[in-house]
């Protein structure tokens, strides 16, 4: 644990009011203790396994300078990054380019790194969500937050080309704690796509996303994890709606040797609105681990969840998820779906839908499945004359195609139905 | 010109034969009809001529331009020619048919491209309607709408010889002529081969068969041209059972005994 000792937290640098609130979390770490598996909201996961004494902070001098323009013009992951109307590139936790469309700049909209914000102009946002629903791995993103994106669009203006972050983390035996941070003031819209990817033996990677949706904003985002085989992400990511506020959130993982990722949305505001959406597929050795709050906290509220996931070689996944209908959620809706396919005899997913009903007058359901693909629709397709194999390439893509169609960002959708393909192709190739 | 031979065909469900020794015989541009009570084991032949794997074939032969089919998986049965269009065709969410025709082109060698173009026509002839081609193959679906996109497949793949069991159900009368004038054209053009499965006489009117199979308790007890299914509609299979000496039309599967039950309860 000594890597991550508030000397080495001082030295990351940035404005003062970053500083201090890095130094606040940096003297809670010597208390912490870490979650065990005992714990409900760890049960099923992998954090058994994880010692901290494996990792090291990814040192200032290898940081470098908040604002250097490492990466001019975002190098060859910004050619990857498709249609946009801004892009920040963050490298290690810390950004190192950004840019943004010069029309959207005049209406006030920024896009830029915490870590050079030395206005404060993100420090009345930052931690607005993620204090609400703390844990040992957020305080030690607090204190190690290096920098990350900054997305904020003002009253009223809409972005309609996404916002793409890049996410880019490297190095063995290193920490790294990427932060996306947006704020969607009243009425805007904004489309936000986040990409992570990283590379290195044990490497880790303790994410935060905030989506602070105001009243009557629309927020679409999608994160999409590709991780290296052998890192480890644990991740929040939490949504704050305002009044008649909408988000479309979804989550695409591949990656990772172990990747976690907590989301919850609170519905605060009358009238909030909320799409879940996820689609996930751990082959080879991986654990892909999901829990999920949808939190209606207001009237009139509405959430809906779908989580597909299937797991093949030795993989397994964990779907845990809670709605909360509070008792002033009066007149909400709320549903939640989670399916999972089960494509090898060594794979296995665990799924486990909770409902916390305190008001009476709310609409409510959930679903959980979990199987091997259908023999049945198996033979259907054999007796078009299709191999098991290519059979089984249909029905899975079939099975994710619903979700897919449905991710927010149009223009990702083709690539990602492909990787979803190469990852059914490689079936039985990446056992570890 | 293709055959296909069903000799002395017996095959079993957890040790309870279904099919007790059925032969049957269809060439190209032919068309055979089976009829016979509920239960009497007609899907379950369909079934195992094309390879389904809950039954076990006890003995016989099935082969095709003479070439033996049992031991051969489904999809391989069907590369070389067999077709079926199930009674109750299977939901396929997320894939639509021109995503099963197109795997089902390039698994026979064929260039997709031109299989997919023909969907269209036949979408046309069938009055198969887009929305129908853009969902997920079968997925709530009404019972008509999927024996029509069943004989869609069946006319784009263009099989040597086609089970087609209870095409005709769930059709209302303009569909099922679409469907049976299909069929008819396709045996013409195409030199289709048929076996279709029935407890209907309208579908015979429009598929003019060459032959007429009652099966009843897992075995063929009359076979004759169209006269015999004007018969059945006057007689029944009761009358027809009486007639032959039979008692036992159905299958009725032993009840398995309770290996938990215990006496005294
Ligand atoms: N997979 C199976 N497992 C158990 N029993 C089966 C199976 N398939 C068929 N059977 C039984 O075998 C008998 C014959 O069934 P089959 O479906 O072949 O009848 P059928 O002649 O097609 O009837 P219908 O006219 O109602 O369609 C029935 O008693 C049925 O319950
Ligand atoms: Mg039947």
């Amino acid at each position: 644990m000594t890597a991550f000792s508030a000397d080495a937290s001082r030295t990351l640098g940035g404005p003062d009011w970053l500083t201090r609130r890095r130094a606040a979390a940096a003297e809670r770490i010597a208390d912490l203790t870490w979650p065990s598996t005992a714990e409900e909201i760890w049960r099923y996961s992998a954090v058994d396994r994880f010692d901290p004494d494996r990792y090291v902070p990814v040192p200032a001098g290898e940081l470098g300078l908040p604002g250097a323009e490492d990466v001019p013009g975002g190098g060859l992951l910004a050619a990857e990054a498709g249609e946009r109307s801004g892009l920040v590139v963050v490298r290690n936790g810390r950004v190192v380019h950004h840019e943004l469309d010069p029309a959207l700049e005049a209406r006030g909209v920024r896009v830029q790194g915490l870590a050079t914000d030395t206005d404060g102009i993100a420090e009345p946002w930052l931690g607005r969500c993620s204090d609400a629903s703390p844990d040992a791995f957020t305080v030690l993103h607090d204190a190690f937050l290096a920098g990350g994106a900054f997305v904020h669009v003002p009253r009223g203006v809409v972005v309609s080309a996404p916002i793409v972050v890049l996410h880019w983390s490297e190095g063995d035996g290193r920490a790294t704690f990427p932060h996306t941070l947006v704020v969607a003031e009243e009425g805007s819209e904004v489309s936000v796509v986040d990409r992570y990817s990283s590379r290195g033996r044990d490497h880790l990677v303790d994410a935060v996303v905030e989506l602070l949706v105001g009243d009557g904003a629309h927020v679409r985002y999608l994160s999409v994890q590709e991780h290296g085989p052998e890192t480890w992400q644990v991740a929040l990511q939490r949504a704050h709606l305002g009044r008649d506020a909408g988000l479309r959130a979804s989550a695409v993982a591949l990656g990772g040797d172990y990747a976690r990722l907590r989301s919850e949305t609170r519905l605060d505001g009358p009238g909030a609105e909320s799409d879940l959406l996820a689609v996930y597929f751990g082959d080879g050795h991986q654990m892909l681990d999901f829990r999920t709050l949808q939190d209606h906290s207001a009237p009139d509220t509405r959430s809906n969840l779908l989580f597909k996931g299937a797991v093949e070689d030795e993989a397994h996944s964990v779907y845990s998820g809670l709605v909360h209908l509070r008792p002033e959620a009066q007149r909400s809706e709320a549903y939640q779906t989670n399916r999972n396919l089960v494509l090898t005899d060594g794979a296995g997913a665990e799924s486990i839908p909770n409902l916390e009903i305190e008001a009476n007058d709310v609409r409510c359901s959930h679903a959980s499945t979990v199987g091997p693909v259908d023999d049945d629709q198996r033979y259907y397709l054999a007796t078009r004359g299709i191999p098991p194999e290519e059979a089984d390439r249909l029905i899975v893509m079939g099975f994710f195609d619903d979700v897919l169609t449905r991710l927010p960002v149009r223009s990702l959708v083709a690539p990602l139905r492909a990787a979803v393909t190469r990852k059914i192709e490689q079936r039985g190739s990446v056992r570890a | 010109m293709s055959r296909l031979e069903i000799s002395g065909l017996r095959a079993a469900v957890d040790g309870f034969e279904i099919l007790r020794g059925v032969d049957l015989e269809v060439e190209s541009g032919q068309v055979h009809v089976v009829m016979g009570p509920n239960g009497s084991g007609k899907s379950t032949l369909s079934h195992v001529v094309m390879g389904r794997g809950d039954y076990t074939v006890t003995g016989g032969s099935v082969r095709l331009d003479g070439e033996e089919l049992l031991g051969l998986p489904t999809w391989q049965r069907a590369v070389r020619g067999l077709f079926l269009a199930m009674q109750y065709p299977v939901a396929v969410p997320g894939v639509p048919v021109g995503e099963v025709v197109a795997a089902a082109a390039r698994a026979r060698g064929v260039d997709p491209a031109a299989t997919l173009d023909r969907i269209g026509t036949e979408a046309t002839r069938l009055e198969v309607r887009d929305e129908f081609l853009a969902r997920g193959v079968n997925d709530e679906f009404s019972g008509g709408e999927q024996k029509r996109m069943e004989t869609l497949q069946l006319a784009v793949l263009e099989p040597r010889i086609a089970v087609l069991d209870e095409i005709d159900s769930g059709l209302d009368v303009d569909a099922l002529s679409d469907v049976a004038r299909r069929v008819e054209a396709m045996t013409e053009e195409h030199d289709l081969g048929v076996l279709a499965i029935t407890h209907y006489a309208r579908l015979l009117d429009e598929l003019r068969p060459d032959r007429i199979h009652v099966l009843m308790a897992g075995r063929i007890v009359a076979s004759g041209g169209p006269e015999l299914a004007q018969q059945l509609e006057a007689t029944g299979y009761e009358g027809l059972a009486a007639d032959l000496g039979i008692e036992e039309m159905a299958l009725r599967r032993p009840v398995a005994a309770d290996p938990f039950a215990e006496p005294g309860f």
